[in-house]
């Protein structure tokens, strides 16, 4: 009688002994960071200074112009690419799943194509775009955006395919389009309200995304939050640090959330 | 417990002894409280009752799936209560989606005899019966995928039947189904029951089906069982007020109960045993135990209660009208289903006047609480 | 049979190919993808092929096979570091996902453990080789409190080479992404496959070897070849970590933008770039081969 009961917690066993594991493996070097960062180099000892530098809004802006430039330049490149991102993926892919159903592998061919190109390639690739871009638009750091959004394309492309699937498109548009409504009223009254979780998920994945983006504005010398970041662990090492854990532990708590966010609208 | 019992031992059936099984859940609930039954050889028995009732537990703890926290269970004679899953010999088909997706119909089906060490030719021949005998030749080479639900269920039938085991366990297989696929299949499963004579416990929780295939049902409730019969004398003589109500249609009707007999719709209806005593009470009556008749013109004396006709709808095979009472001293208003022949479904529209009456078949009572 | 609903679907869709209004709405996903997508695809793979002043050439693809040239250690270098994090991430994070795909569904151990690994698989970058040198950098915490212990590890040097600090790093990405991507396909096991085998009289090894283990191979060979191309495009990670050389090639191809470039190979940045493609596309190819082969029963 107890044969399966032994196997159970066996197996209980062996679930918290992996898992556990692993999030040792993943939490020393996050540990690490917090003990370099909470070290106290003049005197020894424990000391939270770097962390109510960090805080101190003036005084960042003060004595690390470029960390605060970098972080007010990753903010704007978030928001101009979520707001690109969905004004380009929402209404093609709707469209598309209502009126040219054949182009629907073609478009999703597309939007996962980022992940196969390497962002560095990419880089090397969009070197003769990017001085049409500066030509035209100027030296703006917010520019980037226009590659980051390739970059968040196959995230976006998932999340909001997902959204679509889950709702039919196809009826509710219908039903809206025999009651009357224009494209235009179509997207903007039913499609629209109906993919919130969606575009919702979209848009943080992105948000994350291009707060984490590096290897483009570095080669391209803008300066965004991981390029200042970097920058400053030439100079000080505990702040940059103090940077790095935040902006991991910002990403976790956005990813964490979302995690809710998913459920209640399924339920 | 030999690999490959003789054809002939498992044509005969096995013998299965359920005693006084207890499983507790989660520390507090429990699924199964006291439950037992005995299975006669190739008697194919179903197990009846609301989702929780403990029907489920009964049939994964015979399979060995879960461990009893107390009682025996007995299969040919022998106790198998800590035998372990594999080595218990036991055919089971699953609600859904148990088919294994990356092997064919056939290979699904050989599985088990593979993991028996049968040769290949001998596998392939009885992998052919098997599929023959549930209809499938012609499938043999397709994936789960591309085979419909009722088929797939074929399937794991015949992978079930395939090992030649000691009890056939179907666990609600059918209720993924459509209605017409499920009383095709349905019919089937008996009829290949019949025809192997394995020992069949069947869970389900469609008293249509249960009471069309078994030899005998076995209505449970809150993890004990409520009453063990065959469908006829289930349907008839019900043991319980929840049985009664659980197995088909029932009008709950209010009525006063003297000497064994209530007195309802102005007329009187025998009592089984175990209904209330005297007093009020209320009366289970099956919609085919009402009559129904056009009230007369005028004001004539006729025994019955009236009553206006609500809908009256045509079910194919038979009718249902359901009439509201009218109110009167003792209370009325209520709405009861009447069963009509076919072609009777006509003769009724919404809002003739109608007068109801007992046919006279013995009804279960319950106490007014 | 998986085929059909592509065919019809194209079918349909040059069937229905009218040049009509339909068509404009998607025009500015098209230009867009078009300029920031495929033309820069398309600059590399031809700029391999043309010297400084757009006459083609095969130079500049001789030049990373040149005795002087680091290209072939670095391309060496960074298929045996992609390889092997592809491989032990995707060993560990497998038996990872199946610990956390028999927790509760909704639980919070479940979500904690995906949005973490979903942070380290996608965000970490620059980050992550600065939590690696506040941990294990001479000053580190853990080679200080190892030192107190009595235990030397050594210079500390280690951790900036690419065969094991850098691994060490990539493997601290790669785990989570495997948690990722191989979760939903175990969490699409079905506990009736266990349970029919067993009482079909299999034991718990016939289940992994026979059942679940068939089922999960493709998705984990994809998942795999997923963390390869992951490890191989990585370039912020050792960008941060590793400031002296670049013995990788995502960091030569960066080295490109930032020295001299020596005049008639200013296209050989992108001819390791386009060298970088095609081994992602071999790979792909390989997977998508693997993909039609072992999955026939997939459905589609």
């Amino acid at each position: 009688m107890s044969t399966r009961h032994t196997e159970r917690r066996k197996r209980a066993a062996l679930r918290w002994g992996v898992i556990g594991l692993t999030l040792l493996f993943f939490f020393i070097p996050l540990y690490g960071m917090l003990e370099f960062t909470t070290r106290d180099l003049i005197s020894g000892g424990r000391t939270g200074r770097v962390w109510t530098t960090l805080v101190d809004v003036g005084q960042v802006t003060d004595r690390y112009p470029a960390l605060a430039e970098g972080f007010l330049a990753s903010l704007a490149l978030a928001l101009f690419t979520v707001v690109v991102m969905l004004l380009l993926l929402v209404p093609t892919m709707t469209w598309v799943r209502l009126r040219l159903p054949g182009l629907t592998r073609t478009v999703e061919f597309i939007c996962l194509l980022p992940l196969t190109v390497p962002a560095i390639v990419l880089v090397v690739g969009l070197t003769p775009i990017y001085a049409w871009v500066s030509y035209l638009l100027g030296e703006g750091t917010v520019w980037l955006g226009l590659a980051y959004v390739i970059l968040v394309l196959p995230y976006a492309y998932r999340s909001l395919d997902a959204g679509l699937r889950a709702i039919d498109v196809k009826t509710l548009s219908e039903a809206a389009r025999s009651l009357g409504a224009s494209w235009l009223r179509v997207m903007w009254q039913i499609v629209l309200p109906n993919l919130r979780t969606a575009v919702l998920s979209a848009s943080f994945l992105s948000v994350a995304l291009v707060l984490g983006e590096f290897t483009i504005a570095n080669l391209f010398s803008r300066k965004n939050l991981q390029v200042a970041m970097y920058e400053l662990g030439k100079s000080d090492g505990q702040l940059s640090v103090a940077v790095g854990l935040a902006s991991l532990v910002f990403a976790f708590v956005v990813l964490f959330a979302m995690s809710f966010v998913g459920r209640k609208e399924k339920s | 417990m030999t690999a490959t019992p003789s054809p002939a031992a498992s044509a005969r059936g096995t013998e299965v002894r359920l005693t006084d099984l207890t499983r507790v859940y989660a520390g507090s609930v429990r699924a199964l409280d006291g439950f037992t039954l005995h299975m006669a050889p190739g008697e194919f028995v179903a197990l009846l009752g609301p989702s929780g009732c403990g029907k489920t537990t009964a049939l994964r703890l015979l399979a060995g799936l879960e461990d009893a926290d107390g009682g025996t269970i007995e299969v040919g004679g022998k106790d198998v209560t800590s035998v372990p899953t594999n080595k218990r010999d036991m055919g089971m088909v699953f609600q859904a989606y148990s088919l294994f997706p990356h092997m064919t119909a056939r290979q699904n089906v050989e599985f088990g005899l593979e993991l028996r060490r049968q040769d290949k030719a001998t596998r392939h021949q009885r992998a052919a019966e098997m599929l023959d005998l549930v209809g499938l030749s012609k499938q043999a080479d397709r994936f789960a995928h591309q085979m419909s639900g009722g088929q797939q269920q074929r399937v794991a039938l015949a992978r079930a039947l395939a090992i030649e085991p000691q009890v056939l366990l179907l666990d609600e297989p059918l209720s993924a189904l459509d209605a017409k696929v499920r009383s095709q299949l349905r019919d089937e499963i008996r009829r290949i029951q019949l025809e192997v004579g394995t020992t069949t416990l069947f869970v389900t929780h469609d008293q249509e089906e249960a009471l069309a295939v078994a030899d005998r049902v076995g209505v449970m409730n809150a993890g004990r069982l409520e009453q063990l019969a065959s469908p006829a004398e289930l349907y008839k003589n019900p043991a319980t007020p929840f049985v009664a109500e659980f197995v088909g249609l029932t009008n709950r009707l209010r009525c006063t109960v003297s000497g064994g007999v209530a007195t309802v719709l102005g007329g009187s209806v025998p009592l089984l045993a175990g209904s209330a005593g005297d007093g009020p009470a209320v009366v289970l009556i099956r919609p085919e135990g009402v009559e129904i008749s056009t009230a007369p013109a005028g004001s004539g004396s006729v025994a019955g209660a009236s009553a206006s006709v609500v809908s009256a709808s045509f079910l194919g095979a038979s009718g249902k009208i359901v009439a509201r009472l009218d109110a009167s001293a003792g209370g009325g208003g209520e709405l009861v289903s009447v069963q009509v022949d076919n072609t009777d479904v006509t003769a009724y529209a919404p809002g003739d006047r109608v007068i109801l009456s007992p046919r006279g078949d013995a009804a279960l009572a319950v106490a007014v609480s | 049979m998986a085929d059909r609903p592509v065919l019809t679907g194209t079918r349909r869709a040059l069937g229905g190919f009218r040049p009509s209004g339909a068509l404009a709405g998607v025009v500015p996903f098209f230009a867009y993808t078009t300029v920031f997508l495929l033309i820069p695809t398309i600059v590399v793979v031809v700029g391999a092929f043309v010297d400084g002043s757009g006459r083609p050439t095969l130079d500049n693809i001789a030049a990373l096979g040149g005795s002087t040239s680091s290209f072939l250690p670095a391309l060496q270098h960074s298929l045996v570091l992609s390889v092997v994090t592809a491989v032990t991430g995707a060993v560990i994070g497998a038996v990872l996902a199946y610990a956390v795909s028999t927790a509760r569904p909704d639980g919070m151990l479940k979500r904690f453990v995906t949005a973490l690994c979903g942070v380290l698989a996608q965000f970490g970058g620059v980050a992550l080789a600065f939590a690696f040198m506040a941990t294990f950098s001479l000053q580190g915490f853990l080679t200080v409190w190892l030192t107190n212990l009595g235990i030397d590890t050594g210079s500390s040097l280690w951790l900036y080479q690419w065969d094991k600090g850098l691994m060490l790093v990539y493997l601290y990405f790669q785990i989570p992404l495997m948690l990722i991507v191989f979760l939903p396909a175990v969490e699409g096991i079905k506990p009736q496959w266990r349970e029919a085998t067993e009482t079909l009289g299999g034991t718990t090894w016939t289940y992994w070897r026979r059942v679940a283990g068939p089922i999960l191979m493709p998705s984990f060979i994809g998942a795999t070849l997923l963390l390869f191309t992951n490890a191989f495009s990585a370039y912020a990670t050792a960008a941060a970590l590793i400031s002296q050389a670049s013995p990788i090639v995502p960091l030569q191809i960066g080295g490109t933008f930032t020295s001299e470039v020596i005049l008639g190979q200013e296209n050989v940045g992108k001819a390791m770039a386009m060298a970088m493609v095609v081994v992602v596309a071999l790979v792909m190819w390989l997977y998508a081969w693997l993909d039609k082969r072992a999955s026939r029963w997939l459905v589609r």
